[in-house]
């Protein structure tokens, strides 16, 4: 190796290490302290099988402590389609208790039901937008909200097409769906995935070949929502209807 | 939950209308995000107006030149402070700066404001005020002798050649300036602008109407000072200066009118998913603020006014009232623009099937009391700093830049 060779491959290490150490440190620390667990989470909601009972926003509820009321990680939304075009949509309280139907059954050409909850999404606009990286992508895939660094600026939940997060009225900082990290991380189920009584949510590994997750996406076409944002959601939606936003 | 809160919740869970999101209830962004863009604003388009007499020579505004400066600072200084009233966690604010996600637009607030008010406005400043500054302090006696001759920074130099270099110091950070003050408010309309979730702002032409209303806003209130406190101080107003920056301010209103109609006849043309919705919101939340606040008492009739300036050949007493009135009503439409976007833009749901409303609070943190205080701060940290830095031309004691200059 000659010195003109050397120095030429010295400068490039030096910038290289440099130009990493900077990148490096730039991220916020939350994205390293979660351990990846070499999985890519997401749920799969069948629309024909939902009954609208509420369930799943009660478990959810009660495991995460939800605020009551007013707050949502997950919630269920009605759509009503009548035959004179128009739609009516409603979001079903949490005691799963049907709202007062508008239309007579003679208006109605269809009804049903839509789960919703945080997209996951793959390009998250929320953690592109959060100045202090509070909020982030773990290693497997699920987007969560570190309440210890969150400084409550709110961006995140402007950015969020879905309006899948709120402020949180006492810790003042904002929170979400979290896939229930804390069960999923024991290999537990969501909740509202392990009390849904008709099966319409299944939870998996987007890369296994063998989950509930992937035969769905094997026996459906499959959905997201507001797919045109490019946001690539990992809720995949079975039966959906072109009406739901 | 706190009783208030559900009490709150309550109410404006009654006032919404068609179907939204259950977590889009509350406006998240509240009057307080709203003075923000306001008061950046102000400052971008006092810059500019004071750049215009150094980069672009324009002489008749000398007589604005320093308020128009000291206004950009004391409106630089009180910019953060509504921002740090909305943070859930005000404490946690210095994370911006020492652990930044650099893929957030939001992150780079800081630098992007320190830059400015460190690199921009601190140095023009004080390279405009160091040879005043040496010769207040040698005038006077006591306390303000040793305010001045610290401000200095014991720089007392004021021979020929280093009172030229100041000269040349102020023009080249003005070049500098002048696309650090674009930045400074861009960027704020970038915040909102690359918000693609929401329709109403997701757009490229934000950065550039937030820029065009804040030089609007900027030169109408360093015009508004200007024309308030010259007959405090029992000066006359110098009419030359006075009808040039009118003439500016007119030929801002006309680039930011029409950058808003491209925007909204675009918007119209495309008629996209959200149009809908958007009209419903503009008809039925916005009708006062947008449509008769902001376009026509805060553009239309200032417009009409300064043409009719143009047209007519009125008298100065005439003029001077005019004016005044125009410069209110701009402020006025301005000031609605910002509440327009920040608030209009959280008023439907992205569900574009309804609407929620907004409760401002009066009292409390992001109450009106507050954004009434944080609106008042700026002015009176100007009163103080006119004290400090007198920015008049008549009270120098040897008005060497006008003689260097003629």
């Amino acid at each position: 190796m000659n010195r003109r060779n050397f120095l030429r491959r010295f400068v490039s290490a030096l910038g290289l290490s440099v130009s990493g150490a900077v990148v490096g440190a730039l991220p916020a620390r939350g994205a390293a302290e979660h351990e990846p667990a070499g999985r890519n989470y997401g749920m799969g909601i069948d629309i024909e099988k939902c009954i609208g009972c509420g369930r799943c926003m009660d478990a959810c509820t009660t495991e995460n402590n939800v605020p009551q009321p007013f707050f949502y990680r997950t919630w269920v939304e009605r759509y009503v389609m009548k035959n004179d075009g128009n739609v009516i949509v409603q979001a079903i309280n949490k005691e799963g208790e049907q709202p007062v139907d508008p239309a007579t059954e003679h208006d109605v050409l269809r009804s049903f039901f839509v789960p919703k909850l945080c997209n996951h999404c793959e390009h998250p606009p929320c953690v592109q937008v959060c100045p202090v990286g509070a909020t982030f992508k773990t290693g497997d895939g699920v987007v969560i909200v570190d309440d210890t660094r969150c400084i409550g600026c709110r961006y995140c939940i402007q950015a969020c097409p879905y309006g899948a997060r709120y402020l949180h009225p006492e810790r003042k900082t904002a929170d979400k769906c979290t896939f229930c990290y804390h069960r999923v991380s024991k290999g537990l189920l969501p909740a509202c995935v392990e009390v849904c009584p008709t099966q319409a949510r299944v939870f998996g590994d987007l890369n296994s070949t063998a989950s509930p997750l992937t035969r769905l996406k094997r026996m459906f076409k499959i959905h997201v929502l507001k797919d045109h944002l490019n946001t690539e959601p990992k809720v995949l939606y079975a039966n959906l209807d072109g009406e739901v936003r | 939950m706190t009783p208030e809160l559900i009490e709150r919740m309550t109410e404006l869970s009654k006032q919404a209308s068609g179907f939204i999101y259950p977590n889009e209830l509350d406006v998240h962004w509240s009057i307080m995000i709203v003075l923000y863009p306001y008061l950046t604003g102000l400052v971008a388009g006092a810059f500019i107006l004071a750049s215009l007499v150094k980069v672009f020579n324009v002489k008749e505004l000398q007589p604005t030149y320093r308020l128009a400066l000291l206004t950009a600072l004391a409106f630089m200084l009180i910019a953060p402070l509504p921002l740090q009233l909305h943070l859930g966690h005000p404490q946690r604010s210095w994370e911006i700066l020492v652990s930044p996600n650099p893929t957030s637009a939001m992150a780079m607030f800081g630098f992007v404001y320190l830059w400015y008010l460190m690199i921009v406005l601190l140095l023009e400043i004080w390279f405009a005020y160091r040879e005043d500054l040496v010769r207040l302090a040698q005038r006077e006696r006591g306390p303000m002798r040793w305010l001045h001759r610290l401000l200095t920074m014991y720089s007392n130099d004021v021979s020929e050649r280093a009172v030229a270099f100041d000269h040349k110091a102020v023009h080249v950070i003005t070049i500098i300036g002048i696309p650090s003050a674009f930045l400074l408010h861009g960027y704020v309309g970038f915040i909102f602008g690359s918000i693609k979730a929401n329709p109403w702002w997701s757009s490229v032409l934000m950065p550039i109407v937030f820029l065009f209303s804040a030089i609007v806003s900027g030169i109408a209130m360093v015009m508004l000072l200007y024309m308030i406190i010259t007959p405090l101080r029992g000066k006359h107003i110098d009419m030359v200066c006075l009808d040039k920056i009118a003439s500016f301010l007119f030929y801002a209103v006309i680039v930011d009118f029409s950058l808003e109609a491209l925007d909204f006849i675009h918007r119209l043309y495309e008629s996209e998913e959200s149009i809908e919705i958007l009209s419903d919101l503009v008809m039925n939340k916005l009708m006062l603020s947008l449509v008769i606040l902001q376009v026509f008492l805060g553009m239309i009739v200032p417009f009409l006014i300064m043409v009719l300036i143009k047209v007519l050949r009125l008298d100065e007493e005439l003029r001077r009232l005019l004016y005044f009135l125009s410069a209110i009503l701009i402020q006025l439409g301005i000031f609605s623009t910002r509440w327009n976007v920040v608030i209009g833009g959280q008023m439907f749901s992205k569900s574009f099937r309804g609407l929620t409303t907004y409760k401002m609070e009066f009292s409390g943190l992001e109450g009106l009391l507050t954004a009434i205080v944080v609106l008042s701060l700026p002015l009176i940290i100007l009163a103080i700093l006119i004290k400090i830095l007198p920015p008049w031309d008549d009270q120098r004691e040897q008005p060497v830049e006008v003689q260097a200059q003629t």
